[in-house]
Formats: C-alpha cells, structure tokens, sequence
C-alpha cells in the first residue's frame, strides 16, 4: 500500500502485472498516447494465450484479427522491454498457468492481469485479481492502482471429500450455494480440512474460479504445500534468499482469532461430483440431482432463469444424467493442469471414446505439454481414440477457431457456461476432468463413480 | 520555471485523456429486466479483437441484438424503437464474469452514461466508472418499480444528480440515494481518471519500493 486517501481508496502497488493479447493493446495505445515508458518493466510478463490456434502454432495465425491481436502484444512488449513468451516458447500457455508453475507467481505477492481469472494466483498466497485495461495502464505506467479495501470471507471447507470428488466439484458446489453474484464486493479466504489436504493445483482450480461467484479474489495461507511446489522452480529464489522467503511466507496466515466479514462453513461429505445446467456457474447441481423447479428461484430472477434453461433446451424438473453430448473440452486455466489430464487419462484408460463425441483436449502450457508425454499419458489418450492439442486458452472462450457449434452440447472442465461462450448458440455444462472422461466414453452425461478406472 | 514547463504538460496531457464529465442527467430509460447479465453478453468474445476502443457499441448484446444471420431481433428492447435514452436499467449482478473493459467501451459507445442496478460486479463497476460511466446501485424495490413505470410508459424518465448522489424516479416522484466513493465522484465530475493521479504521485511510489527492496 503506498498511500491511503481520506475517503479510504487505496494507491495499491503491484508486484507483478501479467499481460495477454486481448485486454493490453489499448493500454499499451494509452501510455504511447501520454509518452510513457513502462515503470517497472522486469516486473511485467508478456503472453498470448487467447486467441492463439491449438494446431500448427507454427504456422501464421489464419485470422488476420487474431493475428494483428497477437503480433500486437509481441511489438509491444518488444517497444516497452518487456518479457515475451510467444507461440512456441517453452513457457507459452495459458498466462495462470504459467505463472504458478514458473514461480512467477510467489506468496505474498500483489498481482493483476486484464483477466478475472488473475484469482487463480491467491492460491499460493498471492493477492490477485482481475483488472480492465484502464488498470493496466496505470500498471504498466506507475506500477500502482487505485482501490477500495474489499470485505473479507472465509469459507471452510471441513472434513474429507468423498471418492470421485475433485476439487472443481468443491469450487462448483460452493459457487452454486454461493449463487454467481452471491460473493460481490468480498476477497475469500479458504480454508479447513480439505483446503489444508489440497494439492497445489486442486488450490489453484478452487482459487480460479473464485470469480464466479462475483469475489474479487481467492486465496490460501500459503503453507508446506506451497513451498513444496514452489521450490527449485525457474523465477523461486533460491539459496539462502529461498530460506529467508520461505521464513517470510510462513507469517502470512489469518490469526487464528482473525474475523471476517462474513463466514461460510461447508461439509466436504455434501460434496458430489458437480456439473450445471444453467448459463452461469452458480447453476450446478450434483450430477444425480434434478434441475430445480421455477418456483424455487425467486420471482425476480424468473425470467432469467427460464430463459436459461431455455437456451439450454432443458426443462426445469429433470435429470441432466444420461443426456447425449456432442463435445467434451478438458483444458483451460482452471482445469489444464498436469493432474486433470492424470485424473481423465485414469478413467478413460483402456476404454474407447464415444464415436458421436469430438473431443478437444488442450494442455494448458508446454510445461504441461512436456510432464505429459514424460509420464506416457498421452499414449493412453491415443489408445482411447484422444488427441493432444496445442496449449491455449481454446475453447473455453472460443476466440480463435476452437467454436462448438449452435446448439451441440459440450462437457467442459472450463470456467462459464454463459450463453455463447464457446461459440454463439453453444450449450456448455461445466464440470471436472473426472465427469468430462466419463461423458467422453459413454457420449452421455455419467456419474464417473459408476465406471471403472483400469 | 522548469516546474510550470512540466505541469503544463501534465495539463496537456490530461487534456487530451480526459472523460466526458458527468453531473445531473435526465433521461429516458432502456429496462433491460434480466439478472446476472455478464460481460459476454454484453460484448461477446469473438469481437475483443480490436486494438482500439472504437466502434463496440455496435456490438453491444450483439448475440441477443441480432440473430445468426445479423438480421436485427424484433424481441430485444434495443431493437423495438419503444425504449431509448442514456440510461440503461438492468437486472441485479450486471456485468459479471469476465474483466473486459470492452464491454464499458461497448457500453459508452452505444451512448448509455448511466447504468442502474441492485448490485454490480466489481470489476466491471471498476471498468464503468474508468469509462466516464456511472454505476448507479438502487434497492431491489426502487429498481423493480422503474421495470413498472418504465411498462407504463415508456417515456418515462429518471434523474440521476450525482453531486448529490441521488437518483429520482420521475414517474413515482420517489429518490432515493446512492452510494460513491468521494475519490471516484470527483474523477467522473471533473472527467479525470485515476491515471492522472497516479502520474503526479510517484515520487510516493519510489519511497515505497525503496522501503520494501
């Protein structure tokens, strides 16, 4: 915090600023505009991640727009000095997942990005979250931005989760209790049994989607777990600097007496694996339960939601179990981690994929890329009938050519269902990386508890 | 001498960024009674493309403005020529999911400078007010009352007075007031943005990170 002003705005410093494609060109454009340098330039990293293609990244873009958008961030990062990872490099992919798996991302560490998934990072312990463009260019220009303290939640998580639970059906589970706009105006703290009990990358999928239900941002005490994972990574300090941070880090907890604005406590036992019905991620429901009838959503939010359900071409009452799908997409910044394909490539293992099901794959980073091929998993796709793609944000927001078509439904391990995500007209369920392999092999939406891992 | 030299232009440099300033405005509504209405809708990601801020409110709730084929859709209210006006009335949570401050530009660019609602995501309400768009956040109440008096008529209007922070239904005569951060309400009333500040602050920053090395 370098200043705060009488009316309790805060002149916030910023440790790191990411920047993608698609929300840096116009504040590059502003401080060109003012005749600006970039403050602190080593403090920026530069990555394409959305709108790049997931076959023959080395070949030219095909969209021209795309392309522009690219080759923009590249100039720019160039004219302002600062790091660029583009297509190809051996750390290009999906800036959140980068970014933690670079250590890049470090506890205690203030971080903003043009992305509302910038809440990824606050499960090593960093304050992150999500900014415009108008805030990157204050970034970019002052390495500062202007903020009001947000109010304070905690949600526990106690217990152990069940068998067949990951953690994107913890994350699903509390947004659709939350609702999707049910933690406006409030950063998180996680916490209990099961946050403690989490892998680093289950923190960050939980973190990531913190969002979707309106927070301005996720995070977790950074712990044993987090030192354990950071360690020896490319940007960690290392040596005697390493044992000093680490001493540092390990201060960073809430006191055990600390109060929040607001609790929540759940029950991991509760927690069935998850998938959603509607067009936000608060619409989720265990994946045997019912669509919820009209009556239970309250009359101002009536039209929205039948409009929902209409768009999804659902009817409030039924079951969504045993519906066909047409797609299946596992990748993005919440669920292409290294363990997701573990945990899809353990179920579908010598089974074949539906003849019906299109299936996109998507690494979220080369670095993911690579560990895959290390372990063989990308033999055990190719033996179930999967292809690897190429590491990109893909479609989890279809901006290049990834679009599922109007009216097909996709199973996605991404982060929104909202009408037109995945392409104009397209019908996305959201779920993990366990219910996505299950609806690849059956071509229907399956309880994966049902099959059996080889 | 040399001082006087830079602070001209800064001056100049404000000058040239600065946002349209907004102070008492009254209008005509567009009701637009959905909830949760994310940024997606409002401006869908194949059109993030640009490497300007021109040119997205032709954009705006494009996949619920137009159909497949770019026909206008009769049933959307931009399109049925009964409901117009600088003020758009939405639904509560208005503007969550993704970050893109394009959707303040496609907002700002269709011509709407205020936007009421029961709750606004942050980051958006963020975006907005950066884009010399004003989030006016009313009661659940007063908000389904202007849905009702925008049904009666429409030419119904709203008077948003934000030196006063106050927002008057003139169909009901009923006001209530609303909530801005006193930093915020000078930026938008005087057309500067945060950026103008932090620039003239940064001996304050340097004195922070020599602190914090």
């Amino acid at each position: 915090m370098v200043d705060t002003l009488a009316d309790g705005t805060i002149q916030l410093y910023i440790d790191r600023l990411y920047c993608h494609e698609v929300t840096s060109p116009q504040a590059f454009a502003g401080l060109r505009e003012r005749g600006l340098k970039a403050f602190r330039p080593a403090q920026i990293t530069c990555i394409p991640d959305h709108n790049i293609p997931t076959l023959n990244q080395d070949r030219p873009i095909e969209d021209p727009v795309s392309k522009n958008q690219v080759d923009t961030l590249e100039k720019n990062a160039a004219d302002f000095g600062l790091a660029y990872y583009g297509l190809l490099h051996p750390k290009n992919g999906i800036i959140h997942v980068v970014g933690p798996e670079t250590g890049l991302t470090q506890p205690g560490m203030t971080m903003v990005c043009g992305d509302s998934h910038t809440s990824t990072h606050g499960a090593m312990g960093a304050i992150a979250f999500g900014i415009g463009t108008s805030e990157v260019e204050m970034t970019l220009a002052t390495q500062c931005i202007m903020q009001r303290k947000p109010k304070t939640m905690r949600i526990t998580v106690d217990g152990k989760l069940r068998p067949g639970v990951t953690a994107k059906d913890v994350a699903l589970y509390i947004i659709s209790r939350m609702t999707t706009g049910g933690a406006t105006g409030y950063f998180v703290e996680y916490a209990g049994e099961v946050i403690r009990n989490a892998s680093m990358e289950e923190r960050l999928t939980i973190c990531n989607l913190s969002i979707e239900m309106g927070a301005r941002g996720g995070m977790i005490a950074p712990d044993q777990t987090t030192f354990d994972y950071l360690r020896d990574r490319e940007f960690a300090p290392r040596g005697e600097a390493w044992e000093k941070k680490v001493a540092e880090w390990r201060q960073l907890y809430s006191d055990p007496g600390a109060t929040f604005d607001k609790e929540i406590v759940f029950q991991a036992e509760d927690i069935e694996p998850m998938i959603t019905y509607g067009t936000n991620p608060g619409m989720g429901m265990g994946i045997r339960e019912n669509i919820p009838a009209l009556e239970s959503v309250d009359e101002a939010g009536r039209i929205s939601y039948q409009k929902s359900l209409d768009y999804m071409g659902f009817t409030a009452g039924e079951p969504v179990l045993g519906k066909q799908i047409d797609y299946v997409f596992l990748g993005s910044c919440t669920n292409g981690r290294i363990e997701d394909f573990r945990a899809f490539a353990s179920l579908v293992k010598g089974k074949k994929k539906a003849a019906h099901v299109t299936a996109w794959l998507v690494p979220g980073s080369w670095l993911v890329e690579k560990q895959i091929r290390a372990e063989g998993i990308d033999k055990v796709l190719e033996e179930a009938g999967f292809e690897l793609r190429q590491p990109g944000c893909s479609a989890c927001l279809a901006m290049n050519e990834d679009k599922i078509p109007a009216g097909k439904y996709a199973v996605s391990t991404s982060n929104r269902n909202f009408e037109g995500r995945q392409g104009p007209g397209a019908r996305t369920i959201l779920a993990g990386p366990l219910v996505a392999a299950a609806a690849a092999v059956t071509g229907v939406i399956t309880d994966p508890r049902e099959m059996k891992s080889e | 001498m040399k001082r006087s030299g830079n602070r001209l232009a800064k001056r100049k440099a404000i000058e040239k960024t600065m946002k349209e300033k907004i102070n008492t405005i009254t209008s005509t509504f567009v009701p637009l009674p959905l909830e949760n209405v994310d940024t997606d809708q409002i401006i869908p990601a194949r059109f993030l493309k640009a490497t300007t801020k021109e040119g997205f409110g032709d954009n705006l709730f494009r996949d619920w403005r137009y159909d497949k084929e770019g026909n206008p859709n009769p049933d959307f209210v931009l399109n049925q020529g009964v409901y117009h006006g600088s003020i758009l009335v939405a639904g509560k949570n208005f503007g969550s999911g993704s970050s893109r401050e394009h959707a303040a530009w496609a907002i700002a660019g269709y011509g709407f400078r205020v936007v009421v609602s029961s709750f606004f995501a942050d980051i958006f309400k963020n975006n907005a007010m950066n884009n010399g768009v004003l989030p006016v956040v009313v009661s659940p109440e007063f908000l389904s009352e202007l849905f009702a008096s925008a049904e009666k008529n429409p030419e119904a209007t709203l008077t948003v007075d934000l030196p006063n922070q106050t927002i008057l239904n003139n169909a009901t005569g009923k006001s209530e007031h609303f909530d801005i951060n006193p930093y915020k309400k000078d930026c938008l009333v005087n057309g500067l943005d945060d950026i103008d500040y932090l620039l003239a602050n940064k001996s304050k920053i340097e004195a922070y990170e020599s602190a914090h090395r």
